[in-house]
């Protein structure tokens, strides 16, 4: 599977990267060499194959619906690099 | 006195039992030899030494008292994936900065409660994705070995590469460390050392920075199988904060290593016969087979057909999983922030900046991957050929009770040997990523010297939570292969 330029800018946008030109053609053609080795997959037969979804057999675990933990916002907001009043600061999104 | 960094974990345990010497003074002669040496090998990013000596100083309180945990005044050095509270932790990345978290690891937390103490945070490749500990935001960690009569700088595999390091140079008695596709058995085969991977769910994950939550697992690096058993029975245990840890006993998996092998059937997969394999490493796994039945062991062709799938099947889940996980590192809640024009834009310049180019990488095959219209093609491919991998072990095991193989198909190569090309990196993985694929507990025991006069190990994989067997099968190997000291310390 080739990945062209313009795909290579619209994934890095969807995972919110941002990329040189330089850093788009070299992973125009890293990826595309990944994508196409990862390709061998379509060698084995899966039609009548289960994902798997779980690692290890065992169904989740419910515990009682109890607040044991909280009341500490100063510790959450405590790396934020901008915070303010047990808030996080962001840059202004509605004007 | 003799030089105490050079004890292995069960000896320095044995040594303040009888009070041949303090928790302080242990904890002391590894502080020195880290001063000494990790300027040349780049192996702690942050030591702790005040807290060092503050636990110790505790550790010799409670020996005195006849109050010592399992692992009582005992230095270890922690990988920088694991969560310290109030210490420093970063994931070797730029993007989490100067991240101090709140909290503490479960698998760190159980260490302390036995009394462990912390030497400080261990190189690792960048959010633990690399083979050879290049990745990483603080440079690379280098292996204490060098080529016979060179002067080489060495890596020590990855991504454990700073935990794996840092045992063979005695820079600790043991390291925490974590395995995603190979990361902790690989590095401890490049450094001569003994590295245990868990059955899935065996630790918990809680407070260890995410890769791929699928596969991630957390296991030690030590010197010795018997240290790798009294580590992994501290580390292991259910914990209600992670859902996909296990609630079964943790044996004494120490008391079971002298039963030895008599009788064990040990399966020797065609499958890794694979072409390119250096002739040493095809030499060993014959010595290994033959060690094993010596030791009474019987041996067994088997087939694991899938195989070859493993690799490229392990690069649509690891990236997809990881581009999920590092979605949170948003330069708004903790760690890096590049501010840009409006909120989006600064997302994209912390990203940018914050993550080096083999995460990018990944989160953007990741990201593909699970993009719309291509899921089926990829990632649920992906897992359904998971579970034929799986498939294949659950058939093996109705004929033998653990699988001998290499642990890497070559031994350590030369700082920026590998690193233009990423898919020969990936290739370091491909005998241990069928182990995560499946959910298996496996182990690397060191067996040999390559031409070069560097370690080489041999891998080990057992059925799911019987890491006793192959604990019991590591102590074999071990026993005729013995152990593989650095013979140099250059650095110092």
């Amino acid at each position: 599977m080739h990945v062209d330029e313009a795909t290579v800018r619209r994934i890095a946008h969807l995972a919110r990267i941002k990329i040189t030109d330089e850093e788009a053609a070299g992973l125009e053609s890293e990826l595309s060499a990944i994508l196409d080795w990862v390709e061998q997959l379509d060698e084995v037969d899966t039609a009548t194959v289960e994902p798997m979804i779980r690692v290890v057999p065992i169904s989740l675990k419910q515990r009682e619906d109890v607040v044991k933990d909280g009341e500490k916002a100063d510790e959450i907001v405590a790396n934020a690099p901008m915070s303010k009043d047990d808030f996080f600061v962001v840059p202004k999104v509605v004007e | 006195m003799t030089d105490l960094t050079k004890l292995t974990l069960s000896e320095a345990r044995d040594g303040l039992a009888e009070k041949d010497f303090s928790a302080t003074e242990l904890a002391q002669a590894h502080l020195d030899a880290i001063e000494a040496g990790n300027s040349n090998l780049n192996i702690y990013v942050l030591p702790t030494p005040d807290q060092t000596l503050a636990q110790a100083k505790v550790s010799d309180q409670r020996i005195a008292k006849g109050e010592a945990g399992r692992l009582e005044g005992l230095p270890l050095g922690i990988k920088d994936l694991f969560c310290t509270r109030g210490v420093r932790t970063t994931a070797c990345s730029k993007i989490l900065d100067d991240f101090k978290p709140t909290y503490e690891s479960s698998v760190t937390q159980n260490l302390w409660n036995a009394g462990a103490v912390m030497l400080g945070k261990l190189n690792n490749d960048e959010f633990a994705m690399g083979s050879s500990n290049e990745s990483s935001a603080f440079g690379p960690a280098v292996n204490p070995w060098r080529r016979a009569g060179s002067d080489d700088k060495l890596v020590p595999g990855g991504s454990s590469g700073g935990s794996a390091a840092a045992v063979a140079a005695d820079l600790c008695l043991a390291a925490t460390a974590t395995d995603t596709g190979g990361s902790i058995r690989q590095p401890a085969a490049l450094t001569g050392t003994v590295g245990v991977k868990p059955t899935y769910g065996r630790c918990s994950r809680f407070g260890i920075v995410a890769f791929a939550s699928s596969l991630d697992q957390a296991g030690p690096i030590t010197k010795t199988v018997r240290d790798g058993a009294l580590m992994l029975k501290v580390m292991a245990g259910h914990d209600p904060k992670d859902s996909t840890s296990v609630d079964a006993d943790v044996p004494d998996y120490e008391a079971g290593l002298g039963a030895g092998v008599k009788g064990l059937r040990v399966g020797v997969p065609k499958e890794y016969r694979i072409e390119g394999m250096s002739e040493e490493v095809a030499k060993l796994w014959e010595q290994g087979i033959a060690w094993l039945k010596d030791a009474g062991a019987s041996i067994h062709d088997i087939s694991l057909p899938h195989t070859k799938y493993a690799l490229p099947a392990y690069y649509i889940i690891a990236p997809a999983e990881a581009s999920s996980n590092l979605a949170r590192y948003d330069g708004v809640r903790y760690g890096l922030r590049v501010p840009g024009k409006n909120l989006i834009d600064t997302y994209e310049e912390t990203r940018s900046a914050g993550f080096g180019d083999e995460v990018k990488r990944r989160v953007l095959i990741g990201t593909y991957v699970l993009s719309a219209g291509y899921y089926d093609a990829y990632y649920l491919k992906a897992q359904k050929v998971r579970t034929l991998i799986k498939g294949d072990f659950d058939a093996a095991w109705e004929t033998v009770d653990v699988v001998l193989t290499p642990t890497t198909p070559s031994p350590a190569f030369a700082i920026g040997e590998k690193s233009g090309d990423p898919l020969q990196m990936y290739l370091e993985d491909i005998f241990t990523v069928t182990v995560n694929m499946a959910g298996l507990p496996g182990i690397s025991v060191p067996a040999g010297l390559s031409f070069e006069g560097t370690p080489l190990g041999l891998q080990l994989i057992g059925k799911p939570f019987d890491e006793a067997t192959l604990l019991r099968a590591g102590q074999a190997i071990e026993d005729a292969a013995g152990r593989f000291p650095v013979p140099k310390r250059w650095w110092v």
